[in-house]
């Protein structure tokens, strides 16, 4: 049998599967915190709770409302997108004055009240939720036997962001968001709502973290804990992509899920700290990040 | 000199020296008139569902159930969160013990925060009794006179399932290893057992710790063509790896056994996903009337039964007060040698005894996971497959490095 780096052929294309299956997540997490940071200057160290706040309002409303999978995609992302427009409108316009530091601080104050509120309520061993009967079962594809949802949710997470990219870059809703980041001041004197615009990008980021949140509930275990064990490496992702790069951060982040599990085969007990070797390096090379223009 | 002034002086020193036996003599028996049980466990993070504020609220049950006064003086119970530290654990026993008149120390979840802590106690000759962690090691190469084992320990877990599994003709196994000294120490132990029964280790793959995909790892594992995955991890790692295993359809070819599974973790990966596996625990809630009724007692505060720790902690609590009572001292040698000589007959197990290197010898169970048919009520998990004999179940006395017990 052929061999790539002494592991067979078949076992190699399992594992780069495996890896862009969770590039797709880390992708989806990294482009809202790219778009927050563009376009508010807040470091959203909340965004691990929003995704996990996602996956919750999912869970919720199948158990006390009967409400599946598909009804959940549209609903949690609008929930957690609400909780967003509240977020902004009483917390954070206070702070686009002053350091970046102190929108950090807050958004990760926010993000450990969550979790302490969600652990006090249901516990740390998690919720399960099944996969949706339509995307049950497995496809055999030769090289390995990859589960549909799976399938489903790289396909579901790159439609997404290419979507918002086409959105922030190709229409002119974009030119006017990219152009508030670059002046507010000049494009509200075009008569354009500024504030509107900036708590609804801040909503927008929200519900893609919720949106994340939903796609992983049937494949991870729903837990208060579940956005805070990869907060970290989405922030790395946007840091090596380049803060505010809206396509960097798509295509590192599947960059990146895909080298994570080329290390689980090949040297496991590196796996977890990979991406911040990545990270150091990059940062060393290119402050910017790869994809980040320089100031 | 005056008369006066000698008389002054050496009565300063009769008083001083009546005051120091005064001490001593109260130190025999209820030190600063209050017994003060201390527990520090995982209050908030992956291990706090299985011991954390449930575990306290049960040493809380114990103290009630013995009357919440010992002849007359008041029990306190104090906690605090470890976050999984070692140091953490470690500094707040020292403050307990030296600042608060710590009596005796619990120890939760995690063997690296109870091996630290282990350290404390016994340089300040106080009674810790280990509930949650797993290691081994506690009753091993690092036991101490202070040292007192309640619950489990990874050679009861691998001598239990590791052989049971082998025993039904799991022969050759590979291991998905949580890369910590607790995932290494489980590893070793069952492949040990293992291959004394007559089975193979075909390899391990080792994760780290909260690991969030396990999928590129079970696909390793698969291609090794093994009949039994053992899963040398706990927590929300297996529940994870479990998850995923099913997905993949690795259940279809290799059959899981979960090295370290509380009653928590199969409730919420549900029957579907965990049926027909092995467990070896040390106690189940199901097992009979004595256990149920204390059971639902607890179901009334927490809405959930409750595990083997929450039960060991309740009764390492009840145990420690019935010595004091005993004794009628608080000094922690007097106690423990009390406790040591007579036999644990509680909720938790019966005819339970402390060996010389601390390790409580009680029964263990293999079990194994009801199928979503069988299971009557919720929470009704698991068939008792084997009761384990207390002799057979831990460290043999030939396989024991503990310096205290040759």
């Amino acid at each position: 049998m052929d061999e790539i780096f002494g592991i067979p052929v078949q076992a190699f294309l399992g594992q780069l599967l495996l890896g862009l299956v969770n590039g797709s997540f880390y992708a989806m997490l990294s482009l809202g915190l790219a778009v927050i940071f563009g376009l508010l200057g807040i470091v959203n160290f909340a965004h691990g709770a929003l995704y996990m706040i996602g996956a919750y309002v999912a869970w919720l409303s199948l158990e006390k409302f009967g409400l599946n999978y598909w009804v959940a995609l549209v609903l949690s992302p609008l929930v957690v997108g609400a909780l967003g427009v509240l977020i902004e409108k009483t917390l954070l316009k206070h702070l686009y004055k002053l350091d970046p530091l102190y929108g950090l601080l807050l958004t990760f104050g926010l993000a450990l009240i969550a979790e302490g509120v969600f652990r006090e309520q249901f516990g740390v061993s998690g919720q399960q939720y099944s996969v949706p009967e339509l995307l049950q079962g497995a496809t055999d594809l030769g090289f390995m036997v990859l589960p549909n949802y799976r399938a489903w949710v790289v396909v579901a997470s790159l439609t997404i962001c290419l979507g918002t990219w086409f959105l922030l870059e190709k229409t002119s809703l974009g030119a006017t968001l990219r152009a508030g980041t670059e002046n507010p001041a000049l494009v509200q004197a075009f008569g354009i709502n500024v504030p509107v615009m900036v708590t609804l990008t801040y909503a927008g980021g929200a519900a893609l973290a919720a949106l994340a949140g939903v796609l992983a509930a049937p494949v991870i275990q729903i837990t208060p804990l579940m956005g805070s064990n990869l907060i970290i490496v989405v922030f790395a992702v946007v840091v090596i992509g380049g803060m505010g790069s809206i396509l960097g951060s798509i295509l590192t982040g599947v960059v990146l899920g895909v080298v994570e599990g080329l290390t689980k085969v090949f040297y496991p007990e590196a796996s977890s700290i990979v991406v911040f070797v990545i990270m150091a390096i990059v940062l060393v090379i290119r402050p910017a990040g790869l994809f980040g223009k320089e100031k | 000199m005056t008369f006066k002034k000698m008389t002054r002086i050496a009565s300063a020193c009769l008083f001083a020296g009546a005051a120091t036996l005064a001490g001593g003599a109260a130190q025999a028996q209820i030190s600063g008139d209050v017994i003060r049980i201390g527990i520090i466990t995982d209050m908030s993070g992956l291990y706090s569902d299985i011991d954390g504020p449930a575990g306290v609220e049960a040493v809380r049950m114990a103290v009630a159930d013995a009357g919440g006064t010992i002849n007359g003086k008041k029990v306190e119970v104090v906690f605090a969160d470890h976050q999984n530290k070692p140091d953490v654990a470690a500094s707040k026993a020292r403050e307990w013990f030296d600042q608060q008149g710590l009596d005796m120390l619990i120890g939760g979840t995690n063997s690296g925060a109870a091996l630290a802590m282990a350290g404390v106690a016994a340089e300040k000759k106080k009674p810790f009794l280990v509930i949650g962690a797993g290691g081994s090691a506690l009753t091993n190469e690092r036991c101490t006179p202070y040292t007192v084992h309640w619950a489990y320990d990874t050679v009861a877990l691998a001598k239990g399932t590791g052989s049971a599994v082998v025993k039904a003709g799991g022969k050759s196994w590979y291991f998905l290893t949580a890369d910590y000294a607790f995932g290494h120490a489980l590893q070793n132990d069952t492949a040990n057992v293992v291959k004394a029964s007559g089975g193979t280790v075909a390899g391990a793959v080792r994760h780290p710790l909260s690991a969030s995909d396990f999928s590129s790892f079970l696909l390793q594992a698969q291609s090794s063509k093994a009949d039994i995955l053992g899963l040398a991890n706990a927590g929300g790692d297996t529940i994870n790896a479990v998850k995923a295993a099913n997905e993949f359809g690795i259940t279809k070819k290799m059959k899981l056994a979960g090295l370290l599974v509380f009653i928590n973790d199969v409730h919420s990966l549900g029957l579907k996903n965990t049926q027909g596996m092995y467990i070896t625990d040390s106690w189940y809630w199901n097992q009979n009337a004595e256990t149920r009724a204390w059971s639902r007692k607890f179901f009334e505060k927490f809405k959930r039964m409750p595990s083997s720790l929450q039960a060991a902690d309740y009764s390492a609590a009840l145990n420690y007060l019935k010595a004091v009572k005993a004794t009628g001292t608080d000094d922690g040698d007097k106690v423990l040698a009390q406790m040591r000589k007579t036999p644990v007959n509680d909720v938790f197990t019966k005819n339970g005894t402390i060996r010389a290197d601390g390790r409580l010898v009680h029964d263990m169970y293999l079990m194994q996971v009801k199928t979503p048919e069988q299971s009557k009520e919720p929470w009704d998990y698991y068939n008792v497959v084997e009761t384990i004999k207390g002799e057979a179940a831990w460290t043999t006395k030939a396989e024991s490095k503990c310096e205290l017990w040759k």
